[in-house]
């Protein structure tokens, strides 16, 4: 398969790698909020100035997924076919996790009883624990590869999953979102949520620091099966992930989110280098593994979808940009406690 | 049963749930737009408070639609991987394209909607709710695109080395005529769905005596709406009849037990068949509505399904091609009973006298919340079990479309679970609603929006 990466479908994997980018850095915060939500949030009115945080914002970050797994169906209709099947119970329960999560930050202030609201906020808590986790678990065994048979069939079952290094990679990309998400609290927020938000991604971030370390030296020992060599990219990873507790210390929360925002990006670039030209490489044999060139659709379909891409994802950009800049400014408990309810 | 027919229940279910949902979001978003336009151009307060208290309980309605649509586009791949494989060339780019046009519109205009009250200018604000209302009409589009391929493909070619159906225009698939039928025939259904909550709403309280004057205005808006819905749900389904008995001959002869051949063709409206012997026992026809429906004229032959059975066993090899014509029958039947059933509350709200005064009726229209769910839901019912044994019609049998790999207890497992979660889910659901709706506007008017 020596058909070199200026086509269509190396174009498509990039593109796919940064649906899962926008996705994991905006939801990553928003899971990150929700882990943090019983714990930071010591009352009502400290819960509802957290997820009055992400209120404006977390659906439209949850579309990145949508389309992250629609573009798959579409530019590589095997390689969603057999990842979907094959990852059938994980995927069942991220599923029921982002529902509950979903309808939980939007009933959960609709209705006053103390009872109600604390029901919801741990149905936030484990729709955003679930996810944060099984993401890492799932990617880490794409990366790592899976029993593939030669029709392109997923020959394992759920246990098959639950190894040692995708669990490192679970707790990494969980303690990663939580971080991130305690770094956007305390640059959105006022007082004390805050205060306590800053102090906890100092420890968050030795956490990460280490779980990465863990995840990134065990993928180039054992399970690098692409041919992209990784170059500086783990190395830069942990660089910037190791100056972030040095950073929320100091009070650069600015930068300390934009260094972890970088962790997840290049953490995503690394496994998708990982993998190229497969997307999901095979463990019972190299030559079942699905490529970006085996596992495509036609050239005609990924010319439309480039088309339709190049078009609309600027317009997307501008206005979810706007929406960030409309809600610039910081929440504290007075603008909770102006609203009459 | 097996693993292929617990996966058509799952799909079923989770399908019709997501159904519920997705009408109310459509119809209300564009109402509660031209609400709050109202608001803009008048500065009417009544506007504003008709404004806040449909978009609240629209609010509670969206999520639920937005979060069970996930589990639609992931279940092609988890249930129907081989459908995937098959058909994902073309299948796959509308569900990618409605991601990225229509879902980051609707989410994130709806985010400022719902929290930018004091910090966007009035006429902004008006405008974000347009969009999420153009917004959630683009989703329908090319997610109905990619239903009406599955009812008519168009624009592919089979390629018999890679095993799969590829695209050979994308403009074929884009102009499929059953597309631009099924497309406004949703719409206007859509319309009507939340019009007629509105007035099942209006109505209770209208019941109650509470705050009459925006109840009234309320209820008389909603029947207007219900009207034009109405009426265009009933013109594009005889348009959408028409195009069916073209593209899918044997959908159209099971919506009418129509066993043999006939022309002139009757319209049935009860029957009781015999399939085992492939006829009606009992038959009561309109003589020649059919031709009509079909047709447009009172002559022409409209085919039977023991003549389409044996075209499509010459076409495709031997095989039953004949879908459950019990279920075809009485929901095409129901489905359209119950669409003129809107058509005439809509009118009496309208050209009766007093007809929002009167008790029988106020109770009728209250009543009458569940008339459009129940015709949308038989309506997909139709269409989708109407279809069988294709998953996608002449090209791809349901049979053949599942995970080879997702054994029926993997199935039963997530299928019990949707079930469950969707269950409680409508509880609290109905409960919001019905707290917010009896609540009245005052309540909606002073409360924030925000969490």
């Amino acid at each position: 398969m020596e058909q070199g990466i200026w086509n269509l479908n190396t174009l498509w994997f990039a593109l796919i790698a940064v649906l899962w980018i926008g996705y994991f850095f905006l939801e990553g915060f928003d899971f990150g909020v929700g882990i943090l939500l019983p714990f930071v949030g010591k009352d009502d009115t400290d819960r509802r100035v957290m997820i009055n945080s992400i209120g404006p914002v977390w659906d439209g970050n949850e579309v990145w997924l949508l389309v992250a797994g629609g573009a798959t169906f579409a530019a590589f209709p095997e390689w969603y076919a057999t990842l979907f099947s094959g990852f059938y119970l994980p995927l069942f329960l991220i599923l029921v996790a982002l529902i509950v999560r979903a309808v939980a930050l939007e009933y959960r202030s609709k209705d006053a009883r103390p009872e109600w609201r604390n029901a919801w906020d741990w149905v936030i808590f484990v729709g955003s624990f679930l996810p944060a986790l099984l993401w890492g678990v799932g990617f880490a065994n794409i990366v790592r590869g899976v029993p593939i048979d030669a029709a392109h069939e997923y020959a394992g079952g759920f246990w098959n999953l639950l190894n040692p290094y995708a669990l490192v990679a679970g707790l990494a990309s969980l303690t990663l979102f939580t971080l991130h998400g305690a770094l956007f609290l305390s640059l959105k927020t006022k007082g004390e949520v805050e205060e306590r938000s800053r102090g906890l991604a100092v420890n968050l971030a030795w956490g990460a620091l280490v779980l990465m370390l863990a995840f990134l030296v065990w993928t180039y020992v054992e399970h690098a099966t692409g041919e992209v060599v990784p170059g500086i990219v783990p190395i830069l990873v942990l660089a910037m992930l190791a100056t972030v507790p040095w950073l929320a210390r100091q009070k650069f929360v600015g930068w300390a989110f934009i260094f972890t925002g970088l962790t997840i990006v290049l953490t995503v670039v690394n496994m998708f280098t990982a993998l190229y030209p497969n997307v999901m490489p095979s463990s019972t044999d190299p030559s079942y593994s699905l490529t970006v060139f085996n596992a495509s659709a036609s050239d005609l379909t990924l010319k439309v979808m480039t088309i339709v891409a190049i078009i609309f994802t600027p317009i997307v950009l501008v206005y979810q940009g706007w929406t960030y800049w409309v809600f610039k400014k910081r929440i504290g408990r007075e603008d909770i406690t102006a609203d009459a309810h | 049963m097996g693993a292929v027919t617990l996966a058509r229940w799952q799909f079923g279910i989770t399908t019709v749930y997501h159904f519920f949902f997705v009408p109310v979001t459509i119809g209300m978003a564009f109402l509660v737009a031209i609400l709050e336009t109202a608001y803009v151009r008048t500065k009417k307060p009544v506007y504003l408070r008709m404004t806040k208290f449909w978009g609240k309980l629209f609010l509670i309605n969206f999520v639920l639609g937005v979060v069970t649509g996930i589990v639609q586009e992931f279940q092609f791949g988890m249930n129907w991987s081989d459908y995937s494989r098959f058909v994902g060339d073309i299948f796959g780019a509308p569900l990618a394209i409605e991601g990225l046009l229509a879902f980051f519109m609707e989410s994130t205009f709806l985010g400022l909607w719902i929290f930018g009250w004091n910090k966007l200018s009035p006429r902004l604000h008006a405008a974000t709710m347009w969009m999420v209302s153009i917004g959630t009409s683009v989703s329908a589009l090319w997610i109905l695109l990619a239903n009406s391929w599955m009812q008519n493909p168009v624009g592919y070619e089979i390629n018999a080395e890679a095993g799969r159906a590829e695209l050979t225009s994308f403009f074929s698939v884009l102009g499929n005529k059953v597309l631009w039928v099924e497309f406004p025939h949703v719409i206007f259904s859509s319309l009507a769905t939340g019009a007629a909550l509105i007035l099942g709403v209006a109505a209770w309280h209208l019941l109650r005596k509470n705050e009459h004057e925006f109840f009234l205005k309320s209820s008389k808006f909603a029947a207007v709406a219900l009207l034009v819905g109405s009426l265009g749900v009933a013109f594009t389904g005889h348009v959408q009849g028409q195009v069916m008995v073209e593209t899918q001959p044997m959908k159209m002869a099971a919506a009418e037990a129509l066993w043999d051949n006939e022309q002139p063709a009757g319209f049935s409206l009860f029957a009781i068949g015999d399939t085992q012997n492939s006829r009606n026992s009992f038959n009561i026809t309109v003589p020649r509505a059919l031709s009509l429906l079909a047709y447009n004229n009172l002559t022409s032959e409209v085919k039977g399904i023991n003549d389409v059975q044996a075209e499509e066993t010459a076409q495709f090899g031997p095989g039953d091609y004949v879908p459950n014509v019990f279920i075809a029958y009485w929901s095409f039947r129901l489905m359209i009973g119950l669409g003129f059933l809107m058509i005439a509350i809509a009118a009496w709200a309208l050209w009766k006298r007093r007809s929002l005064e009167s008790r029988w009726f106020l109770k009728l229209a209250l009543w009458g919340i569940a008339i459009p769910f129940l015709a949308n839901s038989l309506g997909w019912i139709f269409t989708e079990m109407g279809r069988q044994p294709w998953a996608v019609y002449g090209v791809l049998k349901t049979a053949n479309s599942s995970s080879p790999t997702v054994g029926s207890g993997l199935v039963l497992t997530s299928m019990i679970g949707f079930t469950l979660l969707y269950g409680v889910l409508a509880v609290v659901e109905v409960y919001l609603m019905a707290k917010y709706a009896k609540a009245g506007p005052d309540d909606a008017a002073t409360s924030s929006m925000a969490y």
